[in-house]
C-alpha cells in the first residue's frame, strides 16, 4: 500500500481500530450526557409551552360556546332588547343592524380592494409604486381599528352632526380595504403566467384578460379571502363606537344611529343587568359561529392548494 | 443529436383521412374574401381605450391606501389642533387628566399601555415561540393541522367576545384565586399590592397575552418554515441533536424575522381597545401594584370619547388617537420590514 | 389563405441583454418555416416579436421592421390587432382551467364580444377537425374542462383554439417539445397538413422534425440568424461551417 501520510496504522497486535482521540472521557461523555438532557428538557418545554396555551384557549372556547348557547332562543333573533328588568328580549335589531352597517362596508371596501389587489399583481409587477402599496397596506392592517373610528367620526358624523349607518360602513370598509387587496392580490399571484399569455395571444385586449382570465380563475380564493375579510369585520366594535353609535331600537335608516351585535355585547357585557349579560354571551355565540364558518372554509380551501391562509 | 441519415426532400405522403378532415375545414368564404370570424374581428377595436381606463381606475384604487393613511393622518392633526396648541409635546409628559378644569395629560395612558403591552409581551412571547417550535419542528403530522387550525381559530375572535370572557371568569379568578396566591408568593416584590378587585393592569395584561399569541405564533411558525431545509440538514449532519438543530439551524437564521414577529405582536398590543377597557378599570393613575386599575391609550378614547363635552377635551381625546396611530404605524413598519427580510421570496400571508 | 413575413433589422432586448441582434429574414406565405439552434439563441424572442408578444414584458423591448403583407406591425397596427391576425401556439398547453372544451376553442371569438351562436358552433366544430381533435372530445365539449384532458389533447385543443379565429399565420413555439411521440407525430401531421393554409413558422429543438414538416429552415445562434434556406439545403449542404456543426452535432 503506498505511504497515506493521515492514516494512522494501528496498534500492533491490535484487531480494532481505535479512534486517536478518546471519544469515551469522562468529559466528553458528560457533555454528550448535557447535550441530551438538554434535547429532552427543550422538548419537554415546547410541549408544556403548546399545552398551556391550547388547553385554556380550548376552556375559552367551550365555556363561550357552552354560555352562548344555553343563553340563545328563539327570541334573540327575533326581538330587540326589552326595557331593563323585564326578561325576554333578544338582539334582533344588533344583527340586523350589523347587517346592514356590514353591507355597506363591503359594498365600498370590496370592490375598492379587489381593484387594488389587480393593480398590484396584474399592473404594478415589479414597480416601486406596488412595493410602496403593498408594504403600506400590510402596515395599515395593524393600525388599530379605534383610530379609524375616530379618522371616520371626524370625517363624516362632525360634518353631519349626528351618529350614522353610513359612517360605520364607512370605518368598517377603510379596514377592509387593505386587507382584501392583499389576499387578492395573493391570490391572482397563483393564476400562472402562461394562461394569461394564451390570452394575449388571442388578441385579447388586457383589461378583458384580466376580467375574464386571471379575476375568474382566481375567483374562488378572491372570495374567501373576502369572507374572511367580512368576518373580522363583522367582530370590530371600537370604530363603530362613535360612527354607527348603537341603537336600542329597530333602526333601518342609513342616516340614522344603528345597533350592531359588538356594540351590543359591549355595552350589555359591562352593564349591571343579568339579563343582558345573558343576551351578550348569546351574541357572542352567533359571532363565534360566524367566524368559525369563515374560517373552517378558508381551510377546506387551504386544503386543495389554493389559498395560503390569512387570519 | 447528429442526423442519421440524409433528411428526405421532399415531405411524406399522408394518410387520407387526415386530408380529408381538414379540406372540410376550410374557412368559409369564397377564395380571396376574409371569413365571417376575420371581418369581424378586423371590425373589433384594439381596445386601446378601454385598456388605458381600465388601468387607471385599478391604479387609482391602489392609490387609494395611500389616501388612506394620508387621509388619517390629516384629519387627526387638523381635529387635535387645539390640544397640541395648548399643552404641545408636554401632553405626553404630564400626568393631569381633568375634563372639569380641561387639564390634560396623557402620561397615565401611555404608562398604562406600555405596562399592559410589555407584560403581555413578557408572558405571551415564550410560550408563542415554544408553540412555532412544537408546531413546526416536533409536532406529529396528525396533530398539525388540528392545532394550527385552532390558533387561526383563536385570531379570528374578535377582542369583544375575549373581553365577554374576560369580565366573567378571569377577573373573578384573578379577584379569588390567582390574587391572592400572588401576594402570598410574590407580595415581597411590591408588585402585588393594594386591594384586589380583580381588574388592572395584571389581568389586562393576562387577556392582551391571550390575544397577541396566535399571531406572534403563527408569524414565527411562517419564519421557521422559511429556513431552507439545507440549514438544518448541514447541522444535523454534524451530529447535533434535534435542539441544537433548532437552534444553530433553524433559529439562528430566523431570530431577524422572530424579532420581527414579537414587534408585530407589541404592535396589536399597543392598539388593542376593547378586551383591555372591559378590564383595566379605567382609572388615570400610575401605580407600582399590578393590581390596580390602569388606563391605556385606547381605552381613554373608547371610554370618554361618546360622553366628551367641550372642544378641548375632544381635541386631547384626537390627540391621544393621532399618538396611537404615529406609533403602531411606526412599530408595525418596522415589524414588517424585519420579517420580510426574512421571508422574502416566499409568498406572504396576510395576518 | 396566409400571408408573408418580411423582417428588416430585427433587434430585441430584455432590459440590457441584446438578445436579437440585426434579423433580416423572409417567411414566405403559405409555407412553413421552421427555425432552429441551441437552447437561448433567440428563436423564441424571435416568434415573439412576430405577434407583438415581446413587449408584454415589461423589460422588453424591439426596434426594426416585421411586415406582414404590407403592414408594418409595429407602426401600422395595434398589437391587440395583429395578435388576432398571428395565432401562436406555446411550448406548454396552457388550456383555460375555468372553461370547458367549447369554451377553450371558442375563447377568442368569445372574449372578443362574438355572440353568434351558430357560428361559434361551427367554428369550434371546424377547428377541433383542423387540430384532429374532434372525433375525441366531440361528446364532452360542454361537459368537460379544458384542463381535464391529456397533455397531447391539451396542446391540439390549444392548436385549435388558436385556428378558431381565423389567422393568417400560425407560430408554433416548440409545440411538441413537453409531449409524447405519438402526439407529437400528430401534430407533425397537422402542421403538414395546415401549412397550405396558413403561413406556419414553428421553432424546434428536434432537426428531424425541421426536415420533416418545413419547407425552409433557419438556424439561429446567439442572437442572430447565420443561415436561412430551403430545408433541404441546410441540411445536405450548409453554408456556413457553424450550421454544419450544429447539424452534425457538435454542439447544442
Amino acid at each position: 500500500m503506498g505511504a497515506n501520510p493521515f492514516h494512522t496504522p494501528p496498534p500492533a497486535g491490535d484487531t480494532q481500530l481505535r479512534p486517536p482521540i478518546n471519544l469515551q472521557s469522562r468529559r466528553m461523555r458528560l457533555n454528550t450526557v448535557r447535550r441530551y438532557v438538554v434535547n429532552h428538557l427543550v422538548t419537554v418545554l415546547a410541549v408544556l409551552s403548546t399545552v398551556i396555551v391550547i388547553v385554556p384557549l380550548i376552556a375559552i372556547l367551550a365555556y363561550l360556546v357552552y354560555m352562548g348557547a344555553t343563553s340563545l332562543n328563539l327570541a334573540f333573533f327575533t326581538k330587540i332588547p326589552a326595557p331593563v328588568g323585564m326578561p325576554g328580549g333578544g338582539m334582533a335589531n344588533g344583527i340586523v343592524g350589523s347587517g346592514i352597517v356590514l353591507g355597506l362596508c363591503s359594498l365600498m371596501g370590496i370592490p375598492v380592494g379587489i381593484a387594488a389587489g389587480v393593480y398590484l399583481a396584474e399592473f404594478g409587477r415589479g414597480k416601486p409604486l406596488a412595493g410602496a402599496i403593498r408594504f403600506t397596506a400590510d402596515v395599515l392592517n395593524g393600525v388599530p381599528s379605534i383610530v379609524m373610528g375616530l379618522a371616520i367620526y371626524s370625517l363624516v358624523v362632525m360634518r353631519q352632526h349626528h351618529f350614522s349607518a353610513f359612517a360605520g360602513g364607512v370605518a368598517l370598509a377603510i379596514m377592509m380595504v387593505p386587507t382584501i387587496t392583499r389576499t387578492t392580490e395573493e391570490m391572482l399571484a397563483t393564476v400562472p403566467h402562461s394562461i394569461r399569455e394564451a390570452a394575449l395571444g388571442l388578441g385579447v385586449p388586457k383589461w378583458r384578460t384580466v376580467l375574464s382570465v386571471s379575476l375568474k380563475t382566481a375567483a374562488p380564493g378572491i372570495i374567501t379571502g373576502c369572507m374572511l375579510a367580512f368576518a373580522r369585520v363583522a367582530g370590530e366594535t371600537a370604530p363603530l363606537l362613535f360612527t354607527a353609535f348603537g341603537n336600542q331600537f329597530w333602526s333601518f335608516k342609513l342616516t340614522e344611529p344603528i345597533a350592531a351585535l359588538p356594540l351590543q355585547i359591549f355595552v350589555y357585557a359591562m352593564s349591571p343587568y343579568d339579563e343582558w349579560h345573558r343576551l351578550a354571551w348569546a351574541g357572542s355565540l352567533v359571532l363565534i359561529v360566524m367566524i368559525m364558518v369563515a374560517v373552517t372554509l378558508v381551510r377546506i380551501y387551504a386544503a386543495r392548494g389554493m389559498l395560503k391562509g390569512a387570519s | 443529436m447528429s442526423l442519421d441519415e440524409q433528411p428526405n426532400p421532399s415531405p411524406q405522403p399522408t394518410a387520407p383521412a387526415l386530408t380529408s378532415f381538414v379540406a372540410e375545414a376550410a374557412p368559409a368564404g369564397p377564395e380571396g374574401e376574409p371569413s365571417v370570424i376575420r371581418r369581424y374581428l378586423q371590425t373589433r377595436g384594439s381596445g386601446g381605450l378601454a385598456d388605458r381606463v381600465f388601468a387607471g381606475l385599478m391604479l387609482l384604487c391602489g392609490l387609494s391606501i395611500f389616501a388612506i393613511v394620508l387621509f388619517i393622518l390629516w384629519i387627526l392633526i387638523d381635529r387635535s389642533k387645539l390640544s397640541l396648541a395648548q399643552f404641545g409635546f408636554h401632553f405626553f409628559l404630564r400626568s393631569a387628566w381633568d375634563p372639569v378644569s380641561g387639564d390634560f395629560g396623557a402620561l397615565p395612558f401611555i404608562f398604562g399601555t406600555l405596562a399592559t403591552s410589555l407584560l403581555a409581551l413578557a408572558m405571551a412571547v415564550p410560550l408563542a415561540i415554544g408553540v412555532a417550535v412544537f408546531l413546526s419542528e416536533l409536532c406529529p403530522a396528525k396533530l398539525r393541522a388540528p392545532i394550527s387550525f385552532l390558533t387561526e381559530l383563536l385570531a379570528a375572535i374578535p377582542s369583544v367576545v375575549y373581553g365577554l370572557w374576560a369580565v366573567f371568569v378571569l377577573v373573578p379568578i384573578m379577584r379569588d384565586q390567582l390574587g391572592p396566591v400572588l401576594y402570598k408568593y410574590l407580595g415581597w416584590t411590591g408588585f402585588f399590592e393594594g386591594y384586589n378587585f380583580g381588574e388592572g393592569l395584571l389581568t389586562a395584561s393576562i387577556i392582551l397575552a391571550i390575544m397577541i399569541l396566535p399571531i406572534i405564533s403563527s408569524i414565527t411558525r411562517d419564519i421557521m418554515l422559511a429556513v431552507p431545509i439545507s440549514q438544518r440538514e448541514a447541522v444535523l449532519a454534524l451530529g447535533a441533536t434535534r435542539w441544537e438543530m433548532i437552534r444553530t439551524g433553524v433559529l439562528r437564521n430566523a431570530r431577524i424575522g422572530i424579532v420581527g414577529a414579537v414587534i408585530l405582536g407589541l404592535g396589536r398590543a399597543l392598539g388593542e381597545t376593547m378586551a383591555v377597557t372591559m378590564v383595566i378599570g379605567n382609572h388615570p393613575v400610575i401605580s407600582k401594584s399590578l393590581f390596580a386599575p390602569g388606563y391605556t391609550l385606547a381605552s381613554v378614547i373608547a371610554n370618554e370619547f361618546t360622553e366628551a363635552t367641550g372642544d378641548m377635551y375632544l381635541s386631547a381625546l384626537i390627540e391621544i388617537g393621532l399618538a396611537l396611530f404615529l406609533v403602531t404605524i411606526v412599530v408595525n413598519a418596522i415589524a414588517r420590514a424585519l420579517v420580510w427580510a426574512v421571508t422574502r421570496g416566499t409568498p406572504a400571508r396576510v395576518h | 389563405m396566409g400571408v408573408g413575413i418580411n423582417v428588416e433589422h430585427l433587434n430585441a432586448w430584455y432590459g440590457t441583454t441584446h438578445t436579437l441582434q440585426d434579423i433580416n429574414l423572409n417567411i414566405p406565405a403559405n409555407h412553413a418555416t421552421a427555425l432552429i439552434g441551441p437552447s437561448g439563441c433567440g428563436k423564441s424572442t424571435f416568434v415573439r416579436c412576430l405577434n407583438r408578444m415581446h413587449e408584454t414584458n415589461p423589460i422588453a423591448r424591439a426596434t426594426g421592421v416585421v411586415r406582414m403583407g404590407d403592414i408594418d406591425i409595429y407602426k401600422d397596427a395595434q398589437p391587440v390587432q395583429i395578435r388576432r391576425r398571428v395565432g401562436m401556439v406555446f411550448q406548454r398547453p396552457n388550456p383555460f382551467p375555468t372553461m370547458s372544451i367549447y369554451d377553450n376553442v371558442a375563447s377568442g371569438l368569445k372574449l372578443n364580444g362574438f355572440r353568434n351562436r351558430a357560428v361559434l358552433d361551427e367554428t369550434v366544430e371546424r377547428s377541433l377537425k383542423s387540430a384532429a381533435l374532434w372525433e375525441e372530445v366531440k361528446d364532452d365539449l360542454k361537459k368537460k374542462s379544458g384542463a381535464s384532458l391529456s397533455g397531447g389533447q391539451q396542446q391540439r385543443m390549444c392548436i385549435a383554439r388558436a385556428l378558431a379565429v381565423d389567422p393568417e399565420v400560425l407560430l408554433m413555439d416548440e409545440p411538441a417539445s413537453a409531449l409524447d411521440p405519438v402526439s407529437t407525430s400528430k401534430i407533425e401531421d397537422l402542421i403538414f397538413q395546415l401549412k397550405s393554409q396558413y403561413t406556419i413558422v414553428i421553432v424546434t429543438h428536434n432537426m428531424q422534425q425541421a426536415a420533416r414538416v418545413a419547407e425552409n429552415t433557419g438556424f439561429f445562434l446567439n442572437g442572430k440568424m447565420v443561415e436561412f434556406d430551403s430545408t433541404h439545403k441546410i441540411f445536405t449542404n450548409p453554408k456556413d461551417k457553424r450550421t454544419e456543426d450544429y447539424i452534425t452535432g457538435r454542439f447544442g
